[in-house]
């Protein structure tokens, strides 16, 4: 396609990143990740659908420090991904669609997927200990 | 004055012949997995240090495993239609665009049937 000397929009690195944009490319990286996630998901339980020795060494794998961070990482982009969506399905609604509640519920998200992510973690440590 | 045929108009379909399917449905899996992955990350975190035996317990009660069906085929259909979204938005070419595509939603399949499988083995073997 030839574009001739027409005008090109702004390329988005131009623009100042502000808490809408970023919140807004951030829900759609957190789903990709949690799409990529969910392959630990189901490598998990067809460990556990294959006997006992395989699903040990699946949840040793899990339970190592590189283990835990990738799914403290798929808790925080799931988690997000799930608040933010809720946000989206308020805005489906039509509803907090003007900046001010916009901002409100941005800055909600983020403390929230912070608050439930830190909390699941919590949980698990002081049901299973260490 | 629309230049769309009144046959066009009623039914609504638009220039990609699906309407507003995709986006409905978006909608209503983002719906569902609401409560399922709520359910899902505080029962797993509930199970943290849980044995190969507490574990397949878990998932053989049938509310469990159905719950757990549920979030995997509900869960990879969103996952498959979020994709889709991704790979149109940012892949141009048509040949690379629908092969991307072909790849994505073979994936998802296979790892939706290979989820549930897994779940109804554990759930049936006894």
């Amino acid at each position: 396609m030839t574009r001739g000397n027409r005008p090109l929009s702004p390329h988005l690195q131009v623009y100042r990143p502000q808490l809408t944009s970023s919140l807004s490319i951030l829900f759609r990286i957190m789903g990709v990740a949690t799409s990529v996630g969910s392959l630990v998901l189901i490598w998990w339980l067809v460990a556990a659908a294959s006997g006992a020795e395989y699903f040990e060494m699946v949840q040793s794998f899990l339970g190592s420090w590189f283990g835990r961070l990738m799914l403290f990482g798929w808790t925080l982009a799931l988690v997000y991904h799930l608040c933010n969506g809720v946000r989206h399905l308020y805005w489906d609604a039509g509803k907090g669609m003007d900046l001010p509640s916009v901002h409100a519920s941005g800055k909600a998200v983020v403390v929230v997927s912070l608050l439930l992510t830190l909390g699941l973690w919590v949980l698990a440590y002081s049901v299973g200990g260490a | 004055m629309s230049l769309r045929s009144p046959l066009a108009r009623v039914r609504g379909l638009g220039s990609a012949r699906e309407g507003s399917s995709h986006w409905w449905a978006q909608r209503l899996t983002s719906v569902a997995l609401v409560p399922l992955v709520l359910w899902f990350v505080f029962s797993v975190a509930m199970m943290a240090g849980a044995d190969y035996v507490e574990f397949i317990d878990w998932v053989r009660s049938p509310v469990v495993a159905g719950l757990l069906v549920l979030l995997i085929s509900v869960g990879l259909l969103h996952s498959s239609q979020g994709m889709q979204v991704v790979i149109e938005d940012y892949i141009h070419g048509e040949f690379c665009k629908v092969v991307a595509l072909f790849l994505s939603q073979s994936v998802h399949v296979v790892l939706g049937l290979t989820g549930v499988l897994s779940v109804l083995l554990i759930l049936f073997r006894g």
